[in-house]
């Protein structure tokens, strides 16, 4: 196994080198040293190892079931996470119980690492319900759309964690926001930044740059590579390959690691890349050439750590081959669930604006049912 | 005379905007190579060039504060907003700083920038896509508010805009981007008037935008119950154009505002609080008004389209002023 700092490894790696564990070939790198010095590894067992490729594959099948379900209908839209699987997974698997995550809307492989059935978001984009769960049961916020705001929520959480004395040791609760390339250029992250710096907040900054912010390309939004973006505010920043699960885990680990005992921010830039559309409703055919797209096939998240297990024998062709089940299994059931979620009721749309009820609210309620009570029965 | 959806009249508008004027350019978040979130702009980067359809970075505060500063230059910019509810990122640019600028220098200059945003719900996009914000920039004085509702609207309004020397807020409704229409004359609309878009003697029904539809909907379902409504578009949603409005209710002695805002502060609530000022005695009823539901957008669709004014409700609600459900 290979030794190396940034200069080294990676040769597929972008100008400025990123964290790489295991090579788009599946050969590890034992150990890296980052820009600061930090040493990045990883240890795992076998069956770690094994876990991890479960992971993978399984939310890659998930997705697709979810885009499949969208085309044929059944969902309103979705935002694929497909080529992103390493940065989440591992990102998600690093995180500790107590870690809060604020997640964007393509978040479903950090949701699944924290344990939530992955029906719930299908509840949102089925449109049948808010799809919403319980943040503080699961450690993981709501999906939100409005692009950078989760970032300064997010850093608000972790500056509420310091006060409540949960930073300055080996257990104590550190937070992740995750954003896009294009977030980047939000007033909200950038403020998110500062705040985070001024007040040493337990968080982690953790930006998925997957080249695209719809259609406009990485360099509509920055002159230099985002991780360097930290120094100006004052902590350190890493790019890793966010198409190895490993390096990612890492590098979150050790970032998250050190936001709870007190260590302050950083920035990780996943360097990767967004293999499907924006969301269903975009053509990415209108900005974005078949080569560039074939280019990073190579580097695909999980052939190369499945290359990694056959070359260690960590998995053979029985595990793999029953991983590939279990996640067909997995992603049937979840489509059978989703096309039992029934059509709500339209008089619901008035739960939920106040906690019990308001006197505007009630009347209108009120008012709609006396409504709809006059189209009763007039198809006769 | 010529045919063409609403979408390509807006686009028609900004090609011509730009080959009669070098100091127009175009820029927001994905109008160049995506040709614009709802493909306004499609072609437009391959005839101007990416100088002049901009892509910018993602940040709605600094697409319209760059676009002030640039009009304040001498430039005549227009900026594309995805929709109402992310300008709210920019409400500080828009309110504080287009809006005041010549007032807080003694009229030395203005701020001669446009900009264009999506509005209104029934595309299932939810809570942070759907809202229909109109009547907050309408409440802000400095500003021009329109809302194109025909596809001939779409095509003659902009010029209009960009020759105004302060900024213009133009409401382009989502649903009404396919719609296709005539464009008998493609030269500058006139801004300051509502329009009566179908005469009637019973009932006036007002909508703007997206509502302008629905209203002529309503107006058919209620041809058929015998009630002939007039249809009012507003047009312009700031200055409003009293003297239609006061006209039109005073032959029909009966209105109902429908309006895709909530109820409570809405453009609604404004137009009845005028119509009563200035013809109530003209009024044979209370002014009703048809609004979306006070609640944040639902996604699912049923939902939102139990959220929104249709045109069963706006008949309802006419049928109940003028008498005919006793
Ligand atoms: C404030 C705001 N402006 C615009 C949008 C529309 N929008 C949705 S996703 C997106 C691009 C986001 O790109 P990026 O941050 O790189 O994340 P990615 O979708 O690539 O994961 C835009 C502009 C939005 N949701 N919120």
């Amino acid at each position: 196994m290979a030794k190396g700092d940034l200069e080294t490894v990676g040769a597929d790696a972008p100008a400025g080198g990123y964290v790489q564990l295991l090579t788009p070939d599946g050969d590890r790198v034992e150990r890296v040293t980052g820009p600061d010095g930090t040493e990045y590894s990883v240890d795992f067992t076998d069956a770690e190892y094994r876990t991890l490729y479960r992971d993978l594959v399984t939310v890659r099948r998930l997705d697709a079931e979810a885009t499949a379900l969208q085309r044929q209908g059944e969902l309103g839209i979705w935002a694929s996470l497909l080529g992103q699987e390493a940065a989440q997974v591992g990102a998600g698997r690093a995180m500790r119980p107590q870690d809060m995550a604020f997640p964007t809307y393509r978040e479903h492989g950090v949701l699944y690492t924290r344990g939530i059935d992955p029906i719930m978001p299908f509840g949102l984009f089925r449109g049948v319900n808010q799809g919403g769960w319980d943040p503080q049961e699961y450690k993981f916020n709501q999906y939100t759309i409005v692009i950078g705001a989760q970032t300064l929520h997010a850093t608000g959480y972790a500056m509420g964690i310091t006060m409540d004395g949960k930073t300055g040791s080996a257990d104590g609760e550190a937070v992740i926001a995750f954003f896009g390339d294009g977030a980047t250029s939000q007033g909200d992250v950038n403020e998110a930044f500062v705040w985070s710096g001024v007040y040493h907040a337990p968080i982690v900054f953790f930006c998925q740059n997957n080249q695209y912010a719809i259609s406009e390309p990485l360099e509509r939004q920055t002159r230099i590579p985002l991780y360097r973006r930290s120094s100006g505010f004052g902590f350190p920043g890493v790019r890793v390959d966010g198409n190895d699960v490993l390096a990612t885990f890492a590098v979150t680990r050790a970032a998250l690691d050190n936001a709870r005992q007190g260590q302050g921010p950083t920035l990780i830039e996943a360097y990767t890349y967004r293999m499907g559309a924006h969301t269903s409703s975009d053509d990415p055919t209108r900005y974005r050439i078949a080569s560039e797209v074939e280019s990073w096939k190579v580097k695909d998240p999980i052939s190369r750590l499945k290359a990694f297990l056959e070359k260690q024998q960590v998995g053979d062709a029985a595990f793999f081959a029953e991983v590939d089940e279990q996640a067909k299994a997995e992603a049937i059931a979840l489509r059978e669930r989703v096309l039992e979620l029934q059509d709500p009721d339209p008089v619901t749309m008035f739960d939920h604006v106040y906690p019990h009820g308001s006197p505007e609210v009630d009347a209108q309620r009120e008012a709609f049912q006396r409504y709809q009570a006059t189209f009763e029965g007039s198809a006769h | 005379m010529t045919t063409m959806t609403y979408r390509e009249a807006m686009r028609e508008a900004i090609r011509q905007a730009m080959r009669a004027d070098d100091r127009v350019f175009l820029m927001g978040e994905d109008v160049g190579r995506y040709g614009g979130c709802f493909g306004v702009s499609l072609g437009l980067l391959e005839e101007f060039g990416p100088d002049r359809i901009r892509d910018t970075p993602l940040s709605e505060s600094a697409f319209v504060g760059a676009g002030i500063g640039a009009a304040l230059g001498g430039l005549r910019p227009i900026v594309e907003i995805m929709t109402v509810n992310f300008s709210l990122l920019a409400l500080d640019q828009i309110l504080n700083n287009a809006a005041t600028l010549r007032h807080m220098s003694g009229g030395q200059f203005g701020v001669p920038l446009v900009i264009r945003m999506t509005t209104g719900g029934g595309r299932q996009l939810a809570a942070q896509h759907s809202h229909s914000l109109e009547v907050w920039y309408a409440h802000i004085p400095g500003l021009r508010v329109v809302a194109p509702a025909t596809v001939a609207d779409a095509r003659g309004m902009l010029a209009t805009a960009l020759a105004d020397p302060d900024p213009v807020i133009v409401f382009e409704h989502g649903g009404l981007y396919n719609v296709s229409g005539e464009v008998p004359d493609p030269s500058p609309a006139d801004l300051d008037r509502a329009a009566v878009r179908r005469p009637g003697r019973d009932v006036t029904l007002i909508g703007y935008g997206g509502t302008v539809p629905t209203a002529l909907a309503a107006a058919d379902l209620l041809a058929a119950d015998g009630v002939d409504a007039e249809v009012i578009d507003l047009r312009t949603l700031r200055p409003l154009d009293d003297a239609t409005l006061v006209a039109s209710v005073s032959r029909t002695h009966h209105a109902v505002v429908v309006d895709e805002g909530w109820r409570t502060g809405s453009l609604a609530g404004e137009i009845s609080a005028r119509i009563t000022e200035q013809a109530f005695y003209e009024l044979d009823a209370p002014v009703g008004r048809v609004c979306s539901a006070e609640v944040p957008m639902p996604y699912a669709a049923q939902l939102e389209q139990a959220a929104l004014p249709q045109p069963a409700a706006v008949r309802a609600a006419a049928r109940q002023l003028v008498g005919v459900d006793g």
